[in-house]
């Protein structure tokens, strides 16, 4: 092996959808909030909406190799 | 995952992806500006101000509206009557025949308070252009139903995508992008983080796309069902000759559904109502219920009330899909984080055609062990991993 990492534990599929399925819920939370009525439930849905955009340019950044 | 499952699943991903990529491509980039439909149309057009009034509460009866708006249109008949949410300004649908199609109908505005005409909400030519171009391909039902499998096609590839994402990241921490390494790795990297994160969002407006395309079928499938069944007393009556007043109509649904908006009224003869009646689509207050549309019937000779009731669920399916895919129901931080999507989404389609184009000549073995191996097997590796 010319990899200059150890070889890496193999994760379990829970392992590696546990983010995947976070946001994946909080994107649904996301949807339906504003949905459901104005005022905090629309900032709620911001929230839900902004988690997979903020979680992507965090990985673009801090997970660069 | 078996080798044979990934294959399979791979395949599956492929073809998915590459029937539909372009047509995906092109309904990402035309739905970028109309996002901001609105926001471009206060921005280019001419904004019009309502003139100041004595009273600004006051109303004239929509009968009156009817009367003025169709007296610019000679030999035509209302076929819709709608009402703005953040002005008093009623907008009158016309056109030869009940049943007329779109293109032959003329929208009208006109000021509640005074009945005189105010200028119509102008689709500017390029946003007009653009929604055409996104909703139908300027193929009519045909083009909408091809969109809608192109849909459908693309649900497929992100399931699909979600699939194969498992044996691709078991050796690989969530989020890593190994930018130094080939391009090829680098943009499988930003494919599988940039596709995972968007799979909710992108299956949502994805598939409430899939069903707003059915719109014109499930509309004919209610009068069909639901209308009839509501009129069946009115079974072979005539449309009236003379029909009742749009006033008397409105109050008379109201007054059956109190705290309840008027959204629009389909007059009779066209696909919203029956021949017979007025159908008085009524809205609640929150940005759900203002969706879920309740008509009322209203008998249009008489003025009398026939009937109410809720949409049955594909109708409401279909009402709901709406905002659903627009993303016009949380506010402005709504459409710039449906844009910042929308971005992520063409980037997910765009690295995965150029995935697919620099593959080489290397088979599908390659390909499947790429996947196991989560892109190991890139240039000087491969080799050593072989």
């Amino acid at each position: 092996m010319t990899e200059t990492k150890a070889p890496a534990r193999r994760q379990t599929a829970a392992q590696i959808f546990a983010i995947p399925a976070l946001l994946a819920l909080l994107s649904l939370v996301g949807l339906v909030s504003a949905l459901m009525g104005d005022g905090v439930r629309d900032f709620l849905s911001w929230l839900g909406l902004a988690a997979p955009v903020i979680v992507a340019l965090w990985a673009l950044k801090a997970r660069r190799r | 995952m078996q080798r044979g499952t990934i294959r399979i699943w791979y395949l599956v991903h492929k073809l998915s992806s590459l029937i539909s990529t372009a047509f995906l491509l092109m309904l990402c980039i035309t739905g970028l500006p109309l996002i901001f439909e609105h926001e471009i149309e206060d921005l280019t057009g001419d904004a019009y101000v309502m003139p100041p009034v004595t009273d600004e509460d006051t109303r004239v009866s929509l009968d009156t509206v009817l009367a003025n708006a169709l007296a610019s249109r000679p030999g035509e008949v209302g076929l819709f009557m709608s009402f703005d949410e953040d002005r008093p300004v009623v907008n009158v649908t016309s056109g030869p025949t009940p049943d007329a199609p779109g293109e032959q109908m003329t929208l009208m505005s006109l000021d509640w308070r005074t009945g005189e005409f105010v200028p119509a909400p102008d689709e500017g030519d390029v946003m007009g252009f653009l929604l055409q171009l996104h909703t139908d391909m300027f193929l009519g039902l045909k083009g909408l139903l091809f969109l809608g499998f192109m849909g459908l096609l693309f649900f497929i590839a992100i399931v699909s995508g979600v699939v194969l994402y498992a044996p691709f990241m078991t050796k690989i921490d969530f989020g890593t992008v190994r930018a130094s390494r080939s391009a090829r790795v680098k943009w499988l990297d930003y494919h599988n983080l940039l596709g995972i994160v968007t799979v909710m969002w992108a299956s949502v407006v994805g598939l409430t796309g899939v069903i707003n395309t059915l719109s014109d079928p499930l509309t004919s499938y209610w009068q069909y069902d639901q209308l009839a069944e509501m009129t069946a007393a009115y079974d072979g009556a005539h449309a009236p000759d003379q029909l009742a007043s749009i006033q008397g109509a409105i109050d008379a649904a109201k007054a059956k559904a109190p705290g309840m908006q008027v959204q629009f009224v389909a007059f009779p003869g066209g696909s919203f109502s029956t021949e017979h009646h007025y159908a008085v689509f009524m809205q609640g207050n929150t940005p759900l219920t203002k969706k879920l549309l309740t008509p009322a019937l209203i008998d249009a000779e008489d003025g009398s009330f026939t009937d109410m009731r809720t949409m049955p669920w594909y109708m409401q399916a279909l009402l709901l899909s709406q905002p659903l895919h627009f993303g016009d129901y949380g506010g402005f931080p709504m459409k710039i984080l449906w844009a910042i999507l929308d971005i992520f989404t063409i980037i997910v389609l765009a690295s995965g055609l150029y995935l697919w184009l620099a593959k080489g000549r290397k088979g599908i073995q390659t390909r499947v062990r790429e996947i196991e191996s989560g892109g190991r097997l890139d240039g000087d590796i491969r080799q050593a991993a072989e």
